[in-house]
């Protein structure tokens, strides 16, 4: 479903040129769901951007990506922009602050000239668990939780097969948390969707995923089944430390840390 | 509908529509507004303004154009409430008529200023590169440009007239609202709701238009308020420099210029207009500032 | 060391007086911290920064502070004047916050503001204060003391800002550390790192910490002792290591809600909000 091959990712020229992704490569296939778990600055959200299509101004993207048998241009197709969608990590920044729900929803299924558009809006909030009292609402009128179900909705809307999914539950809280996972794995099961789930959260990604890669410094150090990253079944001293720290605070082991540099 | 429902409707927990969000939203803009006595005030003088210019045939008594020589230089009383002008018109009578052209002007010079602005700073702000160097040194040359000066130039090709004068006003005023809209278009494209845009294919120029415009939107409005004195004032000057209005036209400005000879005897001539003058530029300041308070993000309203 | 408490809080309110009514953010909180890491967590709205802030008299214009006892070293915080608070704030007690880029200045040298905050409370001369900045550098064990002496807050990554943040709030020798969220903005290496720092310092010293959070792991393998709160009241206060035999069902709802590595691939089992843990209780059982 997912093809990537030698990915590159450089921001800025010259002097001031950042290497943000190096040869990167995964493959996911059609159902699955593909973890991309890695500490800040790890290049994890670029992945997911660069094959988002999102970077078209500020980077100079290069290497072969490939979705349903398409292979990605410097610009993204129609069908592609129906056949992905994404949710954003930040609730609070994903959607139009002037914009109620009912716009929100609507917009994509105006730009791919769906039908019975009101029909889907209302369709889409309710598979969300929003009732019709949310429809006219403004962002600043619901909460953070409410408004990552909004965002799901509005990934739904053109009846994807992938959904990329960047940090989406990171600025929630822990019990909101819960029900958005629920409920992007309930629409997975349901809609037989693709997901690339990008993450800091080991335990999230080990609930929500099947195979994952572990990214530093843009670059992947290792890519492994979430069996083996349960079972702690590591040889990368990276990913290993990443699973120690995951599990909480022991001193003893903090010591044991190494800085994985440049 | 009586007062109580309609309060229960505009603060409804859940809009059932997409016009009862907005009436919704502007009721709340407006509850803020309301808190600030001084905006308040700004708001009246301009709501006067519009309502007396609106009613002008009906407040005045005479005809404002018709010269009466015989009631020439009349000091303020009783039957002529700001006096009469060297013409014997009732001074009142012009300044009611007058602000008709006031609001004309500032009607026109708005409606040809924040378009274009808005326009040209969006797509500037949002494309950049190339565009925006650009449009932003068009902006550069029109923002060098000194008003009157310009002013003087476009009437020297086009001849004296209001509409010349207005053209000219609106040339020179447009640039710092592209700025503005740059600036805020410049904040906004990397935001996530944008991003999100892209990811669901609206395309540049929806983006811009029902994405970014819109919240480029209260910056702008509040700097067109705020620069609506001066506009006012620059369109004085104009008429001032006999460039504007031509007479017998009631144009404030002009009535000063026509009055100022006779600033030192008969001192109502030339200043009952530069107090009208004065007013309404007041209160274009304070209702900008009530505005703007209103528009901060802080304040949650607009 | 004696075993009396640090600080006592006993009943404390923190009311907000609305355009829309009366937001009771803490509703009656009390505890009692000796020379231990206690842990407060709850999820937004719990009211757990509000405390925090309340106990340094921080709380936001607006807000209404009511205790029946909020008791320092002897000294009632909430009638002490103006003087006195401002002694016990960094002498006494001090605090480090979520994010070093918004409470680092930063136009001003790293080394400079460290030095600042030890002079506000002593009167040594600016030499003494060089040296034990430097030495407190080295304490939070910042490799290279000089350079980040020199260096501007956007200089530095944001674990070391945060290691800074520990060195200057440590420099008037405090009885009590209130850090609230100081690991959230940071990767889950660094957050342990800078933890670790702390929890040396605090042990060194003597001292008492609350280590407010919404991590549930990070506090229960931190800290010694916890308070979980909810709707500006403590629910359930118990032993870190007994955190997974906690009885009422908020405390359980959270930890059966979390995600675990190595927990079953189902469902996540959901938090019920029952109404009835927003009455206002008696005491903090």
């Amino acid at each position: 479903m997912i093809d990537i091959r030698g990915l590159d990712v450089v921001f800025g020229r010259g002097q001031q040129a950042f290497h943000a992704v190096r040869d990167v490569s995964l493959a996911v296939e059609a159902g699955q769901s593909f973890g991309l778990v890695g500490e800040s600055g790890s290049g994890k959200t670029t992945v997911l951007r660069a094959l988002a299509g999102l970077l078209d101004r500020v980077a100079t993207v290069s290497g072969h990506m490939a979705v349903a048998d398409e292979i990605l241009q410097q610009h993204r197709s129609r069908a592609f922009r129906r056949r992905v969608q994404m949710v954003f990590q930040d609730p609070y920044g994903s959607l139009h602050p002037r914009h109620t729900v009912d716009t929100i929803l609507a917009e994509p299924a105006r730009v791919h000239g769906l039908d019975r558009i009101e029909q889907r809006v209302v369709e889409a909030l309710e598979e969300v668990g929003l009732d019709a009292s949310f429809r006219f609402r403004y962002p600043h009128q619901i909460s953070g939780g409410q408004r990552q179900r909004v965002s799901v909705a509005r990934a739904l809307i053109t009846e994807p097969d992938i959904v990329l999914l960047d940090e989406p539950t990171s600025a929630l809280d822990v019990s909101v948390q819960a029900e958005v996972l629920n409920l992007l794995m309930r629409l997975k099961r349901e809609y037989g969707l693709t997901y690339v789930l990008v993450s800091h959260n080991l335990a999230v990604v080990a609930h929500m995923c099947e195979t994952l890669s572990v990214m530093q410094n843009g670059a992947i150090v290792e890519t492994m089944s979430v069996q083996q990253l349960r079972a702690h079944n590591s040889t990368m001293p990276y990913t290993r430390q990443l699973l120690t720290a995951s599990l909480g605070y022991d001193r003893g082991a903090i010591d044991a840390f190494e800085e994985f540099g440049q | 509908m009586s007062a109580l429902t309609l309060r229960g409707w505009l603060l409804a927990e859940s809009p059932a529509s997409k016009a009862q969000a907005r009436c919704q939203r502007l009721f709340i803009g407006w509850l803020a507004f309301r808190r600030n006595p001084v905006a308040v005030i700004g708001l009246l003088i301009i709501v006067s303004l519009v309502l007396i210019a609106l009613l002008a045939p009906w407040l005045t008594l005479n005809a404002a154009l018709e010269p009466d020589l015989a009631n020439r230089l009349i000091p303020p009383g009783s039957q002529h409430w700001f006096g009469t002008d060297e013409l014997g018109r009732d001074i009142l009578d012009r300044i009611i008529w007058g602000s008709r052209i006031t609001l004309y002007i500032v009607g026109l010079v708005s409606i040809i200023v924040v378009p274009i602005g808005l326009l040209i700073g969006v797509v500037a702000g949002y494309v950049g590169g190339w565009v925006d160097n650009v449009l932003m040194r068009l902006t550069d040359i029109f923002l060098a440009f000194p008003r009157l000066i310009l002013a003087m130039a476009l009437v020297a090709a086009l001849g004296p007239g209001l509409e010349n004068a207005v053209l000219a006003i609106a040339l020179t005023t447009w640039s710092p609202f592209a700025r503005i809209a740059r600036a805020e278009a410049l904040t906004i494209r990397n935001s996530d709701f944008i991003l999100a845009a892209r990811m669901q294919g609206v395309s540049t120029a929806g983006i811009l238009a029902r994405h970014v415009a819109p919240l480029c939107m209260s910056s702008v409005i509040v700097r067109l308020t705020l620069d609506m004195a001066g506009i006012i004032l620059t369109a004085a000057g104009l008429g001032f420099l006999g460039l504007g209005a031509q007479p017998p036209t009631p144009e404030w400005g002009a009535m000063i210029s026509l009055g100022r000879q006779y600033l030192i005897d008969q001192w109502w001539v030339p200043t009952m207009p530069g107090i009208a003058i004065l007013v309404v530029s007041l209160g274009f300041n304070l209702l900008g500032d009530g505005l703007r308070d209103v528009f901060d993000p802080k304040s949650g309203g607009g | 060391m004696d075993n009396s408490p640090l600080l006592s809080v006993e009943d404390l309110h923190v009311t907000y007086h609305t355009p829309t009514g009366l937001v009771q953010a803490v509703k009656g909180v009390s505890f009692d911290l000796g020379r231990e890491k206690l842990g407060i967590v709850g999820e937004s709205g719990s009211g757990k920064s509000q405390t925090g802030r309340a106990i340094l008299g921080l709380t936001a214009p607006g807000g209404v502070v009511r205790a029946k006892r909020l008791e320092f070293d002897g000294i009632n915080l909430l009638h002490a004047d103006q003087r006195t608070l401002r002694r016990v704030r960094g002498g006494g007690i001090s605090m480090i916050m979520q994010d070093p880029k918004y409470s680092l200045n930063p136009v001003m040298t790293v080394g400079k503001q460290i030095e600042e905050a030890f002079l506000v409370h002593s009167n040594d001369s600016k030499a003494e204060a060089r040296r034990r900045t430097l030495e407190m550098l080295r304490a939070v064990r910042i490799r290279e003391p000089e350079r980040v002496y020199e260096a501007y807050p956007h200089e530095v990554s944001g674990g070391m800002g945060q290691r800074i943040m520990i060195a200057m709030m440590m420099m008037p020798e405090p009885s009590i550390i209130i850090a609230d969220e100081p690991t959230s903005a940071l990767d889950v290496t660094v957050q342990l790192q800078v933890l670790a720092v702390l929890d040396d310092m605090i042990s060194e010293r003597g001292m008492g910490l609350i280590f407010i959070s919404h991590d549930l792991n990070l506090i229960a393998s931190f800290c010694d002792r916890i308070l979980i709160m909810y709707g500006g009241q403590v629910m359930e206060e118990c032993r870190a290591a007994e955190l997974a035999q906690a009885k009422h069902p908020y405390t359980r709802g959270l930890l059966d809600c979390l995600p675990r590595l190595d927990g079953a691939r189902e469902e996540l089992a959901v938090l019920q909000r029952d109404p009835v843990w927003l009455e206002t209780r008696g005491g903090s059982q």
